[in-house]
């Protein structure tokens, strides 16, 4: 019995390594790729370096222009998500405490947002946006970014508000405190796990978005970094190891921040995510 | 913070000699003015509208600059649909949903059903699994554009050690599409692993045992036992699998760009080749309301087929 358990043991945790494998893989010969000359790579992609060749990573590193991709995406990736947070949990408050004629219809029409992909709107939107005159400025990734969010943010929000214990707003209630106060004075303090929860749920989205920025996002100064990317592999198409080294710097936070906010973003994934 | 947290912000409260308020009043009208505004200006302009706008801009022969004139009525529909591109976007979208529910569902399943148990190493494994869904999906197509390339990749070793010519997988037009299809699997899997993880979590231990003890052996309990038990969050996982794989985009571009001849296109990189960069916004709109109604048909479906009792 204990035999048949070992072996048993043995092909289960045998084949969870071969699909390790086959997740890590790729990474790591990304990662080892920036390290490489050209000649190197072509001989095999998963050996070590003869020689650690900094050089890739460097010339990214200096680059101000890769600086800049990181500062436009972290710039537009804070305000998303301070944006869909505050306006968010405003809305989710009113639904989750106060019933209003037509309050129903209205949260509804707010969910219609999870129904349909993004891509179905972005020729219009380019229209708007344009129009607006917002075209290249963070704007025109922040505000669609932020509204296409809402619906997710406001239905997580309201489940949440609405565990909160009655008997502390009537007792602020009482007290004299108005749903505006207290909105601002319990609600969000108390709703900290949510709102990391959203927070951070927004902020990987964000940072990864690529279709938006690709269509209202124009000049190189205004590029967030998965567009930067794009264009550095157009300008270096023949040169691996500098896109690989680009590709590995920027999957690495991506990598440190999943391990540091993994429970609000297995949290906020299955809690309702939109891709698949 | 926990709710136990709560007496700590009390002082907040104010002096009681405050007078009260007449019920029905604390400012009702004023929370509902202030809070509900922003949320339904920026969804309504920002989403609904543009929503409505590309049902509008379908029926128009237009290339965005000033007021589309030209009405064509259905003219952008047929164009769509009778092209050829069209078709193999189409085609592959539909490979993708496939792909999604036979290859990577049972695949997140079993491997769920492997390391659903807390302990040390299964967490170690959970956490790999799930690294490149949080991977933008550009990183990932570089990565795997590396991965596929015939003179550097990891497909040029692997010929080479096998001593067979460098194949380019991605230039082929039988085969690019599968290397899409791996790529898919290989960014998404965790995401619907860790969906069946948390349900399996949840499954009474007692329910268990109790049919270990009727004499079920393993197998027999994942079938009878558990799959029917986590049934909601496999219908759930579904969702999001077609849904998704409705709206695969990012991945291609840096992947094949659509290439080779048109062949890896799904609807969205169709949508946008086609439509936003020749800047035909009639006939891309066109596109998206086919896309629209091709994801709102799945979300009514899944409605009422699966979902009345359970959560979305």
């Amino acid at each position: 019995m204990s035999r048949a358990h070992f072996w048993r043991n043995f092909a289960r945790v045998s084949f969870l390594c071969l699909v390790a494998s086959f997740v890590l893989a790729p990474m790591l010969a990304t990662a080892l790729g920036g390290f490489k000359s050209n000649a190197e790579l072509r001989m095999n992609a998963f050996a070590l370096p003869e020689s650690w060749n900094t050089a890739f990573y460097a010339s990214i590193i200096t680059d101000p222009g890769f600086w800049r991709y990181l500062g436009n995406s972290m710039l537009i990736s804070v305000a998303t998500v301070i944006l869909t947070l505050l306006v968010g949990a405003a809305a989710a408050y009113v639904f989750a405490q106060i019933k209003f004629f037509g309050s129903k219809m209205l949260f509804s029409y707010l969910l219609l947002g999870l129904m349909f992909p993004f891509a179905t709107a972005i020729l219009p939107l380019f229209i708007k946006v344009r129009d607006i005159g917002l075209l290249d400025t963070y704007w025109a990734v922040i505000l669609p970014q932020t509204a296409f969010g809402l619906s997710l943010a406001i239905l997580l929000f309201r489940t949440f508000f609405e565990q909160l214990p009655k008997e502390l707003f009537e007792a602020a209630y009482l007290d004299g405190c108005s749903y505006v106060r207290f909105f601002w004075r319990f609600t969000l303090p108390l709703s900290t796990p949510i709102l990391a929860t959203v927070g951070v749920f927004v902020f990987v989205q964000s940072w990864n978005n690529f279709l938006l920025p690709l269509v209202v996002l124009n000049s190189r100064d205004a590029f967030t970094w998965p567009l930067g990317l794009m264009q550095f592999r157009g300008e270096f198409v023949t040169e691996w190891n500098r896109t690989l080294a680009f590709v590995t710097l920027t999957i690495l936070p991506a990598i440190a921040f999943f391990f540091a906010a993994q429970k609000y973003i297995v949290a906020g994934l299955t809690g309702g995510a939109v891709k698949g | 913070m926990s709710l136990s947290e709560i007496p700590a912000l009390a002082p907040v409260a104010g002096p009681k000699s405050r007078p009260l308020r007449k019920k029905g009043s604390g400012g009702r009208l004023t929370a509902i003015l202030l809070l509900l505004p922003p949320a339904l200006i920026l969804f309504s302009l920002f989403v609904i509208l543009p929503l409505t706008e590309s049902g509008y801009y379908a029926f128009f022969d237009w290339n965005g600059y000033g007021q589309p004139e030209n009405f064509v009525g259905l003219r952008n529909f047929e164009q769509v649909v009778g092209h050829g591109v069209f078709h193999t976007a189409l085609g592959n979208t539909a490979k993708i949903v496939i792909a999604s529910l036979l290859i990577q569902m049972p695949l997140a399943l079993f491997l769920a059903l492997l390391i659903y148990r807390k302990t040390p190493t299964n967490s170690l494994f959970r956490l790999i699994f799930f690294v490149p869904y949080i991977l933008a999906e550009v990183a990932a197509g570089l990565i795997w554009s590396f991965v596929f390339d015939g003179n550097y990749g990891v497909t040029a070793s692997l010929a080479q050690s096998m001593g067979i010519e460098n194949f380019f997988i991605l230039a082929d037009r039988d085969w690019a599409f599968v290397a899409v299809l791996t790529v898919v699997i290989w960014k998404y899997f965790g995401f619907h692993m860790m969906i069946y993880i948390a349900a399996l979590q949840g499954v009474p231990e007692d329910m268990i045992e109790a049919a270990q003890i009727e004499g079920a052996n393993k197998v027999q309990i994942v079938r009878y036992v558990q799959i029917p038990q986590i049934k909601p969050a496999i219908i759930v996982s579904a969702f999001f699998a077609i849904i998704g794989s409705l709206q695969v985009f990012d991945v291609i571009i840096p992947l094949t760009n659509g290439g080779p001849s048109n062949q890896t296109h799904t609807i969205v990189t169709y949508l946008y080749t086609f439509g936003l960069t020749r800047m035909k916004i009639g006939f891309g709109s066109a596109i998206g309301v086919l896309l629209f109604i091709a994801a709102v048909g799945v979300a009514i479906f899944y409605q009422r087929i699966f979902m009345k009792g359970a959560k979305a």
